[in-house]
C-alpha cells in the first residue's frame, strides 16, 4: 500500500511551547490509522497542521504527493482531505438535510453551481447517509436541536457526503452514548471498506481504537513515542508510562 | 402550507397589489404605497447579507445612492449638456417625450446597477475575505464617505443636489406610475431571492452565517459567495435608487441619496423587526414599520430619530428573532421542523446492531 | 496635491504637522485603549465608542458654558460617563455580553444612533468647542506653534494612562478584570463576580472616553455625529496594535494622528474623514494578506 498522507518532521510551536516536535508518520491508502496520546500531547495540533489551520514551523506534509503546508483549509478540503472537529461543528440553524446538501464536494464549483438546485439524487443520497448514521427520522429538525451525540453523527455523515479521499476524525466517540459506540465503530469500518475512505482517527477510548485501527501512532509531550500494531502499542511500556503520568 | 395553498396566497397578494391603484379611496395615498415597496426592497436587500449570511452591512445605502445618481446623470447627459440642464432649472421645464424619458430611465438604471455591482465586487473581494465584525466596521463609514464625496463633486451637482427629469404627462399621474414600477421591482427582487435561497447559494450563505470555519473546512468558496451576495444586494438597491430619484425629483447628496441616518438605519431595523434570515420577514418588517411610521411618527415631534435608535436597541436585545423568527420558534412544526414518526418506528436503531 | 510642494520647500511645516498629529494621536490612544479593553474582556466591539467621546465633550462644554474652566471637565466628564456607562451596561449590554458578536454589534449600533440623535436634540447640530484660555507656544523662530492646551491634554493622557496601568496591576478589581479577560468561566469559579467585572469594565471604558472627549472639545471641535470617526479610529488602532498591547496602542495611535494631519494638509481637510475610512480598509486588507500567508484569517 502506498502512503496517501505523509507527515515528515513536522514541528509546531506556540510561543515557547513545542506542541509537535519533528513528527513523522504516514497513512497508507485505504487504511484506518489511529493516533493516541495523553491530553495535551499534540494530537489535535497535528491534525490542525495537516488541514491547514495554522502555519507549521518546519517539515513537510504531503497528500497524494502534493505538498500541503502552504495551502489553506478550503483548498485542502477540496483536494479530498477532510477533518471533523473535536468540539462538533454543524450548521445549527439549518435542518439535517440542508446540512448534508451544503456538504457536497465543492471542488468543481463555479458561478453557475451557485444557482444549482439539489436534484432528487442528491437528496436521496443525503437521506441515505442520514439513514446510515441513524438520523433519518430527524432529518427535518434543526441541527442545533439535536443532542450532542447526534450532532457528532451528523457531522460524520456530512463528511461522508463530501466524498473525501481521506478523513481525519478528532475523537469520533467522545460524548456519544456508550450503547451507540459499537454501532459507530461499525459505521466507521463500513465507510472505510464500502466507500474506500482512508481514516486517520484521534481517539481516547482504547477499546474503540484497538477495535478499529490497523496501525497506531502514540504521541506524548509533542513527540512521537511509539507506533505499531494495536496490540504492540497497547503493551508498550513507554505508552503505559505516558498514560499513567510517568516522565 | 401545501403547494396549491401557497400559490393561492402568492396570487392573492399579487392581485391585491395590482388592484390597489384602482380603488378610489386609496388613490391619494399611492405615493405612500410606492414608498412601502421601496421599504420592502430596502429590507429584502439588507437581509441577504445581514440576515441570511450573518454579515451586518451598515453601508448598503451606498448602492442606493450610486444607482440614484447614475440614473439621474444618464438621464441628463443623454439629452442635455450640463449647462443647458442647469439653465432649464434642472428637469423643471425640460419636457421629455415618453420614449426619451423611458430610455433615459432604463439606461440609467442599468448603468447604476452595473456600477453598484462593480463597487460591491471590488470592495467585497477585499474586505469580505475578513470575518463579519471587520466587515461591519468597514461598512460603517461607507455611506458617510460617499455622501461627502457626492457633496464635493460638481459634475453631479455637489452639495446643491441634482434634479431629475419630470415624468411626461403621457405616462399619467406620478402616483400610479411609480407605484407600479416599484411593485414590479419588488416582485422581481422577491422572486429572484426566493429562487436564490432555494438553491446552493442560499444554503451556502446560511452555512457561512452558522459557522464559517466549518463551511471552509468543507471546501466552500466562502469569499466568493460573500462577494456575490453583496453584489446581488447592491444590484437591486441600485435599481431601487434609480427609480427613487425620479420619484422624489430632487436628489440631495446626504438627505436622499446617501441617507445613512434614515434609510440606512431603517433597512437594518425593518429586516430585524420582521425576522432576519427569513424570506418573508423583511417584507413583513418593512410593512409594519412603514405603516406605524405613517400613523405615529408625526406625534414624536422631531424625536423620531431618537426613537429609532431606541427601537433598534429594544428589538435587537428583546426581540432578536423578529416576527417571523418568533413564529417559527413558537410553532416549529408549521415550518416543517418535524420528526418523521413513521421513519422512526421503521428505522433499525443503532443500538440494535452489534 | 499642491501642498506637497509647500511641504518640500518648507520642511518646518512637517514639524508642525508632526507635533500636532502626535498630540492629537495621544487622545486617540485613550479611546482606543478603552475599545481594546472592552473587546478583550467582554468580547464586544463597541460601535458606540466614539459617541461616549463626544458625550464627554458635551459634558465639558456644558460646564464651560456655565462659566467653569473646561479643564475641570476632564474629571467631571469621566465621572458622568462612568455612570452613563454603568447604566447602559445594566439596561442593555449585560443582556448581549454572552451572545455572539453579531448581536452586540447591532445593539451598540442602536445605542450609537440613540446617543447621536439625543445629543443632536439637546445640543444642536452645530460644531462647537470650549476655549481653554491658555496661550500658544512658539518654537523654531515662531515657525511652529503649539497650543498649550494640547500639551496639557498630552500630560492628562499620560497621567490617565499611568493610572490605568497601576489600576490593572495593583488593585483587586484590576486583577479581577484581567482574570475575567483570560477566562471568564474560570474566573467565575474562583468566586469573581463577572457581572460586576463587566459592569465595571464597561463603565470604565465610558469614563476613559469621556475624559478623552473633554480633551477633544478643548483642543479641537465636537459635533453630534462625529463620534463615528472616533469609533473607526479606535478600531483601526486596536487592529494594528492587537489586544492587550498597551505600547502598541500608543504607538499606533500616535502614528494615526500624525498620518491624519499630513493627509488633511495634503488632500484638504474636507477629506480627512474619508482618509480615515480609506486607511481602515487598506490596513485590514494588508493585515489579512499577511495572515493569509500564514494560513489564518483575522478573527
Amino acid at each position: 500500500m502506498s502512503a496517501i498522507l505523509e507527515v515528515e518532521n513536522v514541528t509546531k510551536t506556540f510561543g515557547g511551547v513545542v506542541a509537535n516536535d519533528s513528527i513523522s508518520l504516514s497513512v497508507p491508502e485505504g487504511s484506518i490509522i489511529g493516533l493516541i496520546g495523553p491530553n495535551g500531547s499534540g494530537k489535535t495540533t497535528l491534525f490542525n497542521s495537516i488541514v491547514g489551520y495554522h502555519p507549521i514551523d518546519g517539515g513537510s506534509i504531503r497528500f497524494q504527493g502534493k505538498e500541503l503546508s502552504h495551502l489553506r483549509t478550503p483548498e485542502i478540503a477540496r483536494l479530498g482531505l477532510l477533518r471533523t472537529f473535536q468540539q462538533t461543528r454543524i450548521f445549527g440553524r439549518m435542518n439535517c438535510v440542508q446540512n448534508m446538501q451544503i456538504s457536497l464536494p465543492h471542488v468543481h464549483d463555479n458561478f453557475a453551481t451557485m444557482l444549482r438546485k439539489f436534484s432528487p439524487e442528491i437528496s436521496e443520497r443525503a437521506e441515505g447517509l442520514l439513514d446510515f448514521v441513524g438520523l433519518y427520522a430527524k432529518r427535518y429538525l434543526r441541527a442545533e436541536d439535536l443532542s450532542f451525540g447526534q450532532q457528532k453523527l451528523l457531522e460524520f455523515a456530512m463528511a461522508l457526503m463530501n466524498r473525501p479521499i481521506a478523513l481525519l476524525l478528532d475523537e469520533p466517540t467522545a460524548g456519544i452514548n456508550p450503547t451507540l459506540i459499537n454501532g459507530l465503530i461499525d459505521r466507521l469500518k463500513r465507510a472505510n471498506a464500502d466507500f474506500g475512505i482512508t481514516l486517520f482517527v484521534i481517539e481516547h477510548n482504547m477499546r474503540v481504537i484497538m477495535n478499529l485501527a490497523q496501525h497506531i501512532y502514540c504521541l506524548a509531550h509533542g513527540e512521537l513515542l511509539a507506533d505499531g500494531a494495536p496490540e504492540d502499542v497497547q503493551s508498550d511500556q513507554r505508552v503505559i508510562d505516558a498514560y499513567l503520568g510517568a516522565h | 402550507m401545501n403547494g396549491p395553498g401557497k400559490m393561492g396566497l402568492y396570487l392573492g397578494l399579487l392581485v391585491a397589489a395590482l388592484v390597489i391603484p384602482q380603488i378610489p379611496v386609496l388613490q391619494p395615498y399611492l405615493i405612500q404605497f410606492a414608498f412601502l415597496w421601496v421599504m420592502i426592497l430596502f429590507a429584502m436587500t439588507w437581509d441577504i447579507m445581514g440576515g441570511q449570511m450573518g454579515y451586518n452591512s451598515f453601508g448598503n445605502i451606498v448602492f442606493f445612492g450610486v444607482g440614484m445618481y447614475a440614473t439621474a446623470v444618464v438621464q441628463r447627459d443623454l439629452y442635455f449638456t450640463v449647462e443647458e440642464y442647469a439653465e432649464v432649472a434642472g428637469g423643471e421645464q425640460a419636457a421629455l417625450t415618453v420614449a426619451e424619458y423611458l430610455t433615459g430611465l432604463g439606461l440609467g438604471m442599468a448603468t447604476g446597477a452595473v456600477l453598484a455591482v462593480l463597487i460591491a465586487a471590488v470592495l467585497g473581494s477585499g474586505i469580505l475575505g475578513l470575518r463579519g465584525h471587520y466587515f461591519a466596521i468597514c461598512t460603517l463609514g461607507l455611506g458617510i464617505a460617499a455622501g461627502e464625496l457626492a457633496s464635493g463633486w460638481d459634475y453631479i451637482g455637489a452639495g446643491s443636489g441634482l434634479v431629475t427629469p419630470l415624468l411626461p404627462d403621457e405616462l399619467g399621474e406620478r402616483g400610479p406610475f411609480f407605484y407600479y414600477v416599484f411593485l414590479v421591482l419588488a416582485v422581481i427582487t422577491f422572486t429572484v431571492l426566493k429562487r436564490l435561497y432555494a438553491g446552493q447559494f442560499g444554503l451556502a450563505i446560511n452555512a457561512i452565517r452558522d459557522d464559517e470555519d466549518k463551511a471552509e473546512a468543507l471546501g466552500l468558496h466562502a469569499t466568493r459567495y460573500k462577494t456575490v451576495a453583496w453584489c446581488v444586494s447592491g444590484f437591486f438597491l441600485a435599481l431601487t435608487g434609480g427609480v427613487f430619484g425620479n420619484l422624489v425629483i430632487f436628489i440631495d447628496p446626504t438627505d436622499v441619496a446617501f441617507a445613512g441616518p434614515t434609510f440606512g438605519v431603517w433597512m437594518v431595523l425593518m429586516a430585524i423587526l420582521g425576522g432576519k434570515g427569513t424570506l418573508w420577514g423583511p417584507v413583513i418588517g418593512a410593512t409594519v414599520f412603514h405603516v406605524t411610521q405613517e400613523f405615529f411618527w408625526t406625534y414624536l415631534f422631531g424625536w423620531q430619530r431618537v426613537a429609532l435608535g431606541l427601537l433598534i436597541v429594544v428589538v435587537v436585545v428583546f426581540f432578536p428573532l423578529g416576527i417571523v423568527g418568533w413564529l417559527r420558534e413558537r410553532w416549529p412544526q408549521r415550518f416543517g421542523e418535524v420528526v418523521d414518526e413513521e421513519a422512526r418506528r421503521v428505522q433499525v436503531s443503532l443500538e440494535g446492531e452489534r | 496635491m499642491g501642498n506637497l510642494e509647500i511641504l518640500l520647500q518648507a520642511p518646518i511645516f512637517s514639524v508642525q504637522l508632526l507635533i500636532d498629529g502626535l498630540l492629537v494621536g495621544s487622545i486617540f490612544a485613550l479611546a482606543a485603549y478603552g475599545m481594546a479593553l472592552l473587546w478583550g474582556v467582554m468580547n464586544i466591539i463597541n460601535i458606540s465608542q466614539g459617541d461616549y467621546v463626544i458625550l464627554g465633550g458635551y459634558v465639558t462644554l456644558t460646564l464651560y458654558n456655565a462659566g467653569i474652566h473646561p479643564l475641570f471637565g476632564v474629571p467631571v466628564a469621566a465621572v458622568v460617563l462612568f455612570f452613563v456607562g454603568w447604566a447602559i451596561y445594566r439596561m442593555v449590554i449585560f443582556r448581549v455580553v454572552d451572545r455572539d458578536l453579531f448581536i452586540s454589534i447591532l445593539a451598540t449600533f442602536g445605542i450609537s444612533i440613540l446617543l447621536q440623535q439625543l445629543m443632536d436634540q439637546i445640543f444642536g447640530a452645530d460644531i462647537q468647542s470650549a476655549e481653554s484660555g491658555l496661550g500658544t507656544l512658539f518654537l523654531f523662530d515662531n515657525q511652529v506653534t503649539v497650543g498649550q492646551i494640547k500639551l496639557v491634554a498630552f500630560a492628562v493622557v499620560v497621567v490617565v494612562g499611568v493610572a490605568l496601568v497601576l489600576f490593572f496591576k495593583k488593585s483587586r478589581m484590576g486583577q479581577a478584570i484581567r482574570a475575567t479577560a483570560q477566562n471568564a468561566r474560570a474566573a467565575r469559579l474562583m468566586g469573581i463576580n463577572t457581572d460586576r467585572v463587566y459592569a465595571m469594565t464597561f463603565a470604565m471604558n465610558a469614563a476613559i472616553c469621556g475624559a478623552a472627549g473633554a480633551l477633544v472639545v478643548m483642543t479641537w471641535v465636537i459635533q453630534p455625529f462625529i463620534g463615528l470617526a472616533y469609533t473607526i479610529r479606535s478600531f483601526m488602532i486596536v487592529v494594528v496594535a492587537g489586544l492587550g498591547n498597551i505600547a502598541g496602542v500608543v504607538a499606533a495611535a500616535l502614528g494615526l494622528g500624525a498620518a491624519e494631519q499630513f493627509a488633511a494638509f495634503l488632500l484638504g481637510a474636507e477629506f480627512q474623514i474619508g482618509f480615515v475610512f480609506g486607511l481602515l480598509v487598506v490596513i485590514l486588507l494588508l493585515r489579512n494578506m499577511v495572515l493569509k500567508r500564514q494560513r489564518q484569517v483575522l478573527k
